[in-house]
């Protein structure tokens, strides 16, 4: 009886196999055909593996996503195996088979967009060593690995700044996402900014132990405002859409009082648009930016002109138009003057007057002057 | 129409009724269908990496898919495999970690570990059911949630400080090979499937040839009666419970010492415990069952990575289309019905 | 004469299976026209035909005298064809008038009118002498009670024939009574019933005519008046049939089982046995007379092991049993044939054959250091199924599939065969027919011979009176009387079942 049945269903799994196999030849003849294409005439083709949330995350992979799309416009390239393009992941155990698959398609340089996939990245580079691969938010000291990596606590030193001179109450919130190297730089030059700005103001640090829990994001903020905090910033990805919704409601209900975001990686000003008492304001004050989309242009250009920087780490700051922060908010209180500060605090940072700390260690010998 | 014959016709007739209705909706949508499957099959089994790389995939899914088979055999419900996945996982790196051993122990204590860590988790909520009547799903889905912000603890807080990712562990904790990368142009293969087709055997021959079996099976459709019969109900749920879990930890241990090589924090669940629901109810909850059914999953999930880029077909639509004939597959009750009834009709 | 039905030469097959090979059955107007045969000889199939659930396929129907095509219940309803199940089709959380108007409610302006419905169903339950109240709800109404919502619910839409399945199946013998008065009632005021079964006693105390179907086919229809038990039995059986149970004399010897002072709480907490004594000895019949509900359920489940007892002592040849496993009081001696076979008896998942070893499937030969020896178990499978005589298409045949009589047929060759000191039978012949009552009897009877002791617990009165050597009665969970059945009579027994002292009823039976 058992026996039967395995014969059975071996032989169903076989005809399927035939079945597809069937439809699949042409396709590798196709394959054939691409190589022998692309023997003829090599050119620069560029590829990248996203993680779980897609090129339309609002957040980094779509900041790169951009910035490939930029690079292909730039350069006359078309979206697919022969110009640029991506994979999505559906979880942690695509990322090697998608950086492989991209690779073995033969394109010129591939990145993998995010510190979750240092492992994948430092794996597959021993074994296509021909493949240029490139890693944003990590290190992976392979000759053909560019590593990338953002000085986010420049970007969020300034959101500090700003958000030291907004507050009223002197209290400020920070949402993290989960505990990282990343997002301690994050809250360090948030932090740091607060203090140069208004030495009085506290910052209130919480992690929500999740980059996709809006409503443990919302929970947290709803915390925050009501203990009197009228600032938060969440670096916390998906999680910190919890936080707009959360000030958007507060302040369609109380228009009167303040109920300020920041957002973070991208330009978040979209997600504060809300009416409260008759007209339509705005939430959040600006965003700590992390322009992945020029860091992806940067490396990509490199690469395409033969001066890819294989084994180093490439880190953006200030300085390289890496990190930044996006247009300050019309409403809110004293803006040109805050307008200034940030410049002039951009300014300090950039030519390396000032030194804003990376760690949690670090700001506790920072000093803002 | 003969019960055999039936047994082929269902789970053809469903697969080709999820390609079709898959066409449908790409052609309608203006993909090219045909490329898309091609695309599927190829980035399944087109290439010895893919196939790899497929069976790579199913190791966790035969085990998953067996955690639950087995529970749900013994008539609970355990939606905690994906709980226990995670601490067999975090079990088994960390022993890999923590220990500098020759390799013919170090790899059997490291799996041990995750196979009793598993277990162990389990145990929790078949205890509370066997004792206190609590329903096992409630209990098993908050395990999960403990589960998972423990293991982000235990990660960040007692193996590192504050990383985000454990050391990868040393050889002799692992299963991969250097000869299975090999042969299967570096996939990340390793021996993981072997001991998932021996469990496989195990769940086999404990529920259809044991004494033990008898009575698990006998607990899960009549309880009753099985008490009745002088069997401890009590028992036989706990046991299952922490069978089940054991094969749950050590569908853990295929990440933690094979694909990964290391444990990171998570910001949410990795599914791979849910979709050994999904294996096991496919696979009608028998060891040969969940054995192919998760060889659906794995060859699904693998291959349809390659679509999008192959195929040109955006990743949303791929969703729908496996999904489409997971779902065919999956409602072959239908199918069923379905042939009986026409059958029925041919014999007036 | 006019007839209201006729089913003339009806066949239908499932299958190539023939299910009803030409029959005819023509009622009468005004009349009980019980239909008889045994499990499986046809009957539903024939009223599911009448009924429009199936269609017949030859045969023809008539309804007062016109030809008709039933093809599905709402015609068979519109022609006046009322059935009232033997399973209720009620909902528990309704009141009787919601149930009753379920599907055809009354309304106005799109709202229920409750009112108007409630007044008419009183009306209907008064005319027929029901005795329903309209407001109760399903759950809090006895099951008798509910069969008559059932009637009612058929009346309601204005049945003129009635088909009974089966009514008294689930009744007590009280409740059997008042039935049958409801079913006389009913033929006063001009409607015409057909009653489905299998209980001889029933057909001659009620009906006037009697049609009577074996396998298949039909073997003709009789004047109840003018017939008798035997006949109509042998008849349905096709041979002749034994009903009073032969039995040498019982040869009652050392005492199997004494129970002292048992107290046990059912599921609820409230204490259903309450001090019960009783002793059994080896070579006789001990049978437990009561009315459902008074303390049987939860006194056998408490000697078995299934459920805990409060106090008090189980000895089973000396040896204390309160406070043991199932397992361990199986290995002490105690078969038990449990009074729901579904729910205790049987894994219906399994194979009967894996069914014959379930308690025994850990010993040797069966198994082998925990490994199943299944030539050994359906070895032993095949041997009980021929010794017991239990029709099933092979041992591998899932246990669900088998009918009533044969499951319980497999669960007493299984107890049987593990020789038990003491063999408890709990309504052992409840749903079955004629012929399996009589192989049942004959085995407990077999078991007694043997000089085991037998504690046989059932509502019908006939098997207590027909197989027990003594008989207990039962009232509120305490014996309230020990009896020779050679010198009682159903009626005294009804009265002590009913809670009377021997005195009084002793006095009454004989006035």
């Amino acid at each position: 009886m058992k026996k039967r049945k395995l014969g059975l269903a071996l032989s169903l799994v076989l005809a399927a196999g035939t079945l597809l196999g069937a439809c699949g030849k042409t396709t590798d003849n196709n394959n054939a055909t691409n190589k022998g294409t692309k023997n003829a005439k090599p050119s620069f083709t560029v590829g990248m593996v996203t993680d779980v949330g897609g090129i339309d995350d609002k957040s980094f992979n779509q900041s790169a996503w951009k910035g490939l799309q930029e690079f292909g416009a730039d350069n006359n390239m078309q979206k697919g195996t022969k110009g640029f393009d991506y994979l999505q992941s559906q979880s942690d155990a695509d990322y090697s088979t998608n950086l492989n698959t991209l690779s073995r398609q033969g394109f010129s340089l591939v990145y993998g967009i995010g510190f979750m996939m240092q492992q994948a990245v430092d794996d597959i580079a021993k074994q296509q060593t021909k493949t240029k691969f490139a890693i944003i938010d990590a290190e992976v000291k392979e000759p053909n690995v560019a590593s990338v990596l953002f000085k986010e606590n420049e970007g969020s030193f300034l959101a500090g700044v700003v958000a030291g001179m907004v507050t009223k109450t002197n209290k400020i919130g920070f949402i993290g996402g989960m505990e990282s190297a990343v997002i301690e730089r994050f809250e360090a030059g948030f932090r740091a900014g607060v203090q140069a700005a208004n030495p009085k103001a506290t910052v209130d640090v919480q992690y929500a132990a999740s980059f996709t829990s809006a409503e443990k994001g919302q929970a947290i903020a709803s915390k925050m405002y009501s203990s009197g905090e009228d600032v938060i910033f969440a670096a916390a990805g998906g999680t910190g859409t919890g936080m707009f919704k959360e000030a958007r409601d507060r302040k369609a209900k109380d228009p009167s009082k303040d109920f300020w975001t920041i957002g973070v990686d991208s330009d978040q000003t979209a997600e504060g648009v809300v009416t409260a008492g008759g007209k339509q304001v705005n939430v959040v004050l600006t965003s700590s930016m992390k322009r992945v989309d020029n860091a992806v242009k940067d490396i990509s250009t490199k690469a395409m002109k033969g001066n890819f920087p294989g084994g180093q780490t490439t880190t953006y700051g200030l300085a390289e138009d890496g990190v930044g922060l996006a247009p300050l908010n019309d409403g809110m209180p004293n803006k040109d003057a805050i307008q200034k500060a940030v410049s002039d605090w951009q300014d300090k940072i950039k030519s390396g007057s000032v030194k804003v700390p990376a760690t949690r260690a670090e700001l506790k010998t920072f000093s803002a002057k | 129409m003969s019960k055999r014959l039936r047994n082929i016709l269902v789970p053809i007739i469903a697969i080709l009724l999820g390609i079709i209705v898959g066409t449908i909706i790409m052609v309608a949508s203006g993909y090219d269908a045909v490329a898309a499957y091609t695309a599927l099959w190829n980035g399944a089994f087109g290439n010895i990496y893919y196939t790899g790389e497929v069976v790579r995939q199913v190791t966790p899914y035969i085990l998953a898919g067996l955690a639950v088979a087995f529970a749900f055999r013994v008539g609970l419900f355990n939606i905690g495999v994906e709980g226990q996945f995670m601490v067999g996982w975090l079990a088994s790196v960390w022993v890999g970690l923590a220990f500098h051993l020759p390799k013919f122990i170090h790899l059997p204590l490291a799996i041990l570990a995750s196979i009793i860590a598993g277990a162990l988790w389990a145990f929790i909520p078949g205890l509370l059911k066997a004792r206190f009547r609590i329903h096992e799903v409630i209990v098993t889905i908050m395990m999960n949630y403990v589960a998972l912000y423990v293991t982000n603890y235990i990660i960040q807080h007692v193996i590192t400080n504050n990383a985000d990712r454990t050391p990868s562990i040393p050889d002799s904790a692992s299963l991969r090979s250097p000869w299975l990368a090999s042969i299967t142009d570096f996939s990340r293969l390793h021996w993981g499937i072997v001991l998932a087709i021996i469990c496989c055997f195990i769940m086999w021959f404990l529920l259809e040839k044991t004494t033990r079996g008898f009575e698990l099976r006998a607990v899960g459709f009549n309880q009753h009666a099985a008490h009745y019969a002088g069997m401890s109900v009590n028992k036989n749920i706990i046991l299952s419970m922490v069978i089940s879990g054991a094969f749950a930890g050590l569908a853990g241990a295929m990440e933690g010492l094979g694909t990964f090589g290391y444990v990171a924090t998570k910001a949410a669940f990795t599914g791979v415990g849910f979709n050994g629901i999904a294996v096991a109810l496919l696979g009608a909850n028998t060891a040969l069952g969940v054995f192919f059914a998760a060889l659906l999953f794995g060859a699904l999930e693998v291959g349809a990575l390659n679509m999008p880029l192959a195929a040109g077909v955006p990743n949303e639509l791929v969703d729908i289309i496996i999904a489409l004939i997971v779902f065919f597959v999956a409602s072959s009750y239908l199918i069923r019905w379905f042939i009986e009834r026409i059958s029925k009709k041919g014999v007036k | 004469m006019e007839y209201v039905i006729e089913m003339l030469n009806i066949r239908k097959e499932f299958n190539g299976f023939v299910a009803n090979d030409n029959i005819t059955l023509q009622v009468k107007k005004g009349e009980i026209h019980a239909l008889l045969g045994e499990n499986g000889a046809g009957k539903s199939t024939l009223m599911n035909v009448l009924f429009g659930l199936y269609q017949p396929e030859q045969g023809e129907i008539r309804v007062k005298e016109k030809p008709v095509k039933i093809s599905n219940p709402n015609i068979a309803n519109d022609l006046g064809i009322g059935m009232v199940h033997q399973h209720f089709m009620l909902v528990d959380v309704f009141t009787v008038t919601e149930n009753i108007i379920l599907g055809k409610e009354i309304t106005s302006a799109g709202r229920i009118d409750l009112k108007k419905a409630e007044r008419e169903v009183r009306e209907i339950s008064e005319r027929y002498g029901l005795a329903v109240d309209p407001k109760a709800k399903i759950s809090d109404i006895s099951v008798g009670m509910q069969q008559r919502v059932e009637i009612l619910k058929t009346l309601y839409r204005g049945a003129e024939i009635l088909i009974f399945d089966e009514p008294t199946a689930v009744l007590t013998p009280q409740e059997i009574k008042e039935l049958i008065q409801i079913m006389k009632t009913l033929i006063k005021e001009g409607k015409s019933i057909i009653l489905i079964t299998h209980k001889l006693k029933e057909i001659m105390e009620v009906a006037d005519r009697c049609t009577v179907i074996r396998k298949g086919q039909g073997i003709g229809t009789v004047n109840v008046s003018e017939t008798n038990q035997n006949e109509l039995a042998s008849l349905m059986v096709g041979r002749q049939v034994v009903f009073k149970t032969e039995k040498i004399p019982s040869n009652p010897k050392e005492e199997v089982l004494k129970i002292e002072n048992l107290v046990v709480k059912d599921s609820r907490g409230i204490t259903a046995v309450n001090g019960l004594d009783l002793t059994v000895r080896a070579g006789e019949i001990v049978g437990i007379a009561g009315v459902d509900g008074n303390g049987q359920s939860e006194f056998i489940e408490a000697i078995t092991g299934l459920r805990k007892s409060e106090h008090g002592s189980v000895k089973v040849r000396g040896k204390e049993l309160l406070g043991l496993n199932p397992r361990k009081i199986n290995e002490s001696g105690v078969g038990h044939i449990p009074q729901d076979r579904h729910k205790h008896g049987l894994v219906l998942n399994y194979p009967i054959g894996e069914n014959m070893v379930l308690q025994t499937y850990y010993k040797k030969p069966l198994s082998k250091n925990g490994i199943l020896n299944f030539k050994e178990i359906y070895n032993k499978a095949r041997k009980l199924i021929s010794e017991f005589d239990v029709r099933t298409p092979s041992e591998f045949t899932l246990a669900r599939a088998l009918s009533g009589g044969n499951q319980q047929k497999a669960i007493i060759g299984r107890e049987v065969d593990r020789n038990p000191d003491l063999l408890i039978a709990a309504q052992p012949t409840r749903g079955l027919d004629v012929g399996a009552i009589e192989f049942i009897h004959k085995r407990l009877i077999e078991q007694r011979d043997n000089g085991k002791a037998v504690l046989l617990v059932s509502f019908e009165l006939d098997e207590i009176m027909n197989v027990s050597d003594r008989i207990a009665v039962i009232f509120e969970g305490r014996i309230v009387a020990v009896v020779d059945p050679k010198d009682t009579t159903e009626q005294e027994l009804g009265l002590l079942m009913a809670g009377s002292s021997r005195k009084e009823a002793g006095e009454s039976t004989h006035v």
